[in-house]
């Protein structure tokens, strides 16, 4: 009943080829970029927009960096933080060396660094599947990470071996640094991620994202079909790394502040892959929602008792919460192993048909 | 059917409104209450050093309360939030905390800390890192919102330096000898670096380097290999967490003296205990002390711990982890009975609190007031000094428990302070349009 497109008339290949083909979805979509931009930071507290928000969507964005590579090309990645360290450390380096360029200009630039970095270690994928992938792709992790300990002229020789994130502004209004209001930061995050997004789903939606899929499904039929393999692999690594490296920009620039090597270990890494997984491979939407699930819902469970007003002491709800969401990542993956994207799409089946489901 | 699916909707929105009450900021502040929320880590791979911290710091603020009804007559608000020794889960817990008026925050975490420093101005929360942290951030005219007494680990360093070079009759009797440096390969175990080196070069001792990676504390094998082939004449140890308990283990396997090898104030009793009788005659620096054999201690036991309103074990008191968190707390309860003595009121906040940590002045006879005689050396700060730059003793590992080995070790004030300046001025040069301090000091020194 809610989701009936009858009537909906597709005239056209590029209509029925659009993104919301439906048009409840594009309602539906509409709503949430308008709360997203204007209710959140109207409404929202700053613990929300500067806790929550901002890195669900910095995570959001490295998981669909991954799943493009994971979910889309079939090509497992390991190596996703040492890349989102790349964007992260290349973002320093070219506003410490170039402050005067826009530092909107640097954090979509570092992008490219990170993609340069992710087709280097994307070579072996020609050769090499699976999980073989998922160990070469363990050594870029390692190995970025050494690089960013290592290598002192990447943190300007600091002492300290972390980055620090200077001041920067956008129409004379700080966006980056400890005078940034949360809703300045938020809005600039969520405006990259939207734009991305956008970008992504453009690409998967048209020849390249075919192209992905193709070789995701079955690589020599692929190859027999015309498509070159090695182009389409190193292609996903390259625009995989760049969403990584965006993330990785946007999460030490507009959320942490500052950031030691340690921030992109391979524990990151994990909880990308993770949020990838249970959001559901190959879906732009399982992304924000597997993002949502890892990161907001532990959040919301230690706060959630004290905002009850039981008292519980800190580590007990830490203690519960890996317990709750552990039982909840093996609950969610038997009752839908293809995450909950899939979970989404039936919902959505359910709605069409309601209430009367034959 | 579809009333299983009306229910489902049902409890989903009911989910997503307690879901977000959940972020709704937590109460306004009572009035009558000082809001002190404690960072601690009671999970994850450095729990070992930081459920010994919590309890000490949450004990003796617990104490105050119970006590004395708070300081002043003010009731303080202990909180704590768990980050996991994680730099974002720290700064989570610094956005949770921050609207709700904290009068000073204790990071646990240099990265946290990193994260924190030019927050604190901004937010007017003064961040007290005991020990731990930036070093520079002992430079009060650059760094206003920001407290690390006693030492930084510079000053460690130099004073682990020293005691070595005492043991061999001298500093420049160093010439030629092999010392080996044992780090968490972290802003806090690089950061002695610059300090051994440019010491190396100039007294001529050879510096061998062990890092041991972040992800990787529990596994030094490769690392006390090189030990066993280089054979320093002494081993100092920058550890954390795991790190210190396998350090010391596989220093005994490999029958290293334990009395050459020297490390930082971080390790507890747990780290060392586990390395069997051989680790006898290992070293740590200390200044504070151990055991429970002091009133304040004692009442700790008396009005929490066998009232059951602590989560310490009665017999872990007095562990020096533990009252290196009394000590932390000190310094806050400290801090904010300085702010209501200098602005007369009694609910203090954030910024009366800074003025307080900089008027900090424990004497012997205000830890005999405390019920801590003889538990620390006196500690001033000032406006411009917020480090004090102590001098610590170093204290034995007997097989049972720490023994004070040695008399106060004085840092090489001569080399630290200069790197320090260069530090805190760096620092500002490169986070461009780092603000000039315009906080009024109270108590010109």
């Amino acid at each position: 009943m809610f989701y009936r497109e009858a009537g909906q008339f597709k005239t056209n290949y590029a209509d029925d080829m659009a993104i919301f083909p439906i048009l409840q979805d594009k309602i539906g979509v509409a709503v949430i970029i308008a709360a997203a931009f204007v209710g959140v930071p109207l409404l929202g507290g700053s613990f929300f927009i500067n806790a929550v928000m901002i890195p669900f969507l910095v995570f959001a964005l490295a998981a669909i960096g991954l799943n493009l590579l994971t979910g889309y090309t079939g090509l497992l990645s390991l190596g996703n933080a040492g890349f989102m360290g790349v964007g992260a450390f290349a973002c320093y380096k070219l506003t410490t060396v170039f402050p005067q360029v826009n530092i909107i200009v640097w954090l979509l630039v570092s992008g490219f660094f990170s993609a340069g970095v992710g087709v280097i270690f994307g070579l072996p994928s020609l050769r090499i599947k699976g999980f073989y992938l998922a160990v070469t792709t363990l050594a870029a992790q390692f190995f970025l990470q050494w690089c960013f300990v290592r290598i002192p002229w990447l943190t300007n020789h600091n002492i300290s071996g972390a980055i620090e994130v200077p001041t920067r502004t956008l129409f004379g209004i700080a966006i980056t640094g400890p005078n940034a209001a949360p809703e300045v930061r938020y809005l600039v995050v969520l405006s990259v991620v939207a734009l991305l997004t956008l970008v992504a789903a453009h690409l998967v939606h048209g020849r390249v994202g075919r192209m992905w899929m193709a070789v995701r499904d079955m690589d020599i039929a692929a190859e027999l079909m015309g498509i070159r393999l090695l182009p389409t692999k190193l292609l996903a690594f390259a625009v995989s790394s760049f969403y990584a490296g965006v993330a990785g920009a946007l999460m030490v620039f507009l959320y942490l502040g500052s950031a030691e090597p340690d921030a992109f270990s391979i524990n990151l890494s994990f909880l990308i892959l993770f949020m990838v997984i249970i959001g559901g491979l190959g879906s732009l939407i399982g992304s924000f929602m597997g993002a949502a699930f890892i990161f907001i819902l532990p959040i919301v469970l230690r706060y959630l008792p004290q905002s009850l007003g039981f008292s519980v002491g800190a580590a007990t709800i830490e203690h519960l919460n890996y317990m709750i969401i552990g039982a909840l990542i093996i609950a969610f993956l038997i009752v839908e192993p293809h995450g909950l994207a899939r979970l989404w799409q039936t919902a959505k089946q359910k709605l069409r048909t309601w209430p009367f489901p034959y | 059917m579809s009333g299983t699916y009306k229910t489902l909707a049902l409890t989903a929105v009911l989910a997503a409104t307690t879901a977000l009450s959940a972020f709704a900021p937590t109460q306004a502040r009572a009035e009558d209450e000082i809001y002190v929320p404690l960072f601690t880590y009671r999970t994850g791979p450095f729990s070992g050093s930081g459920i010994p911290i919590a309890n000490g710091m949450h004990d003796y603020l617990r104490l105050l309360n119970e006590r004395d009804g708070g300081i002043g007559g003010v009731k303080l608000r202990v909180e704590e939030c768990e980050t996991g020794y994680d730099a974002k889960k720290g700064v989570e817990c610094y956005e949770a905390v921050k609207g709700k008026g904290p009068v000073v925050v204790n990071p646990w975490s240099t990265g946290t800390t990193l994260s924190l420093i030019p927050k604190a101005g901004v937010d007017k929360v003064p961040v007290l890192s005991m020990a731990y942290g930036l070093s520079a951030s002992a430079d009060g005219q650059t760094f206003p919102w920001i407290f690390n007494p006693p030492n930084t680990y510079w000053d460690g360093a130099s004073m682990i330096l020293s005691y070595i070079g005492s043991q061999e009759g001298g500093l420049e009797k160093l010439k030629g000898k092999k010392i080996g440096y044992i780090y968490l390969d972290a802003g806090f175990g690089k950061e002695p670096i610059p300090l051994l080196e440019s010491l190396s070069k100039e007294i001529g001792f050879d510096l061998k380097l062990y890092p041991v990676p972040a992800d990787n504390i529990q596994n030094q094998s490769s690392q006390w290999l090189s030990v066993r082939r280089d054979k320093p004449d002494y081993m100092v140890l920058f550890g954390w967490g795991a790190l210190n308990p396998t350090a010391v283990k596989e220093a005994v396997k490999i029958n290293y003296p334990m009395d050459k090898f020297v490390s930082i104030w971080w390790p507890g009793e747990d780290d060392v205990r586990s390395a069997g009788p051989g680790a006898k005659g290992f070293k740590t620096l200390n200044w504070h002390g151990v055991g429970a054999n002091f009133p304040a201690l004692d009442d700790i036991k008396k009005h929490l711990v066998d009232a059951g309103k602590s989560k310490t074990d009665k017999n872990k008191v007095g562990d020096v982890l533990y009252n290196r968190g009394v000590y932390n707390s000190l310094l806050i309860a400290e801090g904010i009975a300085n702010a209501q003595k200098i602005t007369g009121k009694k609910v203090v906040t954030g910024e009366d609190v800074r003025r307080g940590l900089e008027a900090i002045n424990i004497t012997p006879e205000r830890l005999k007031e405390l019920g801590l005689e003889g538990f620390a050396e006196p500690l001033k700060l000032s406006c411009t000094d917020h480090n004090g730059h102590k001098a610590t003793f170093l204290q034995e590992w007997d097989g049972e428990k720490w023994v004070r080995a040695t008399d106060l070790v004085e840092p090489l004030h001569d080399r630290v302070e200069p790197l320090l300046k260069a530090a805190a001025k760096e620092y500002a040069e490169k986070n461009s349009g780092w603000p000039k301090r315009t906080e009024a000091c109270d108590a010109p020194a």
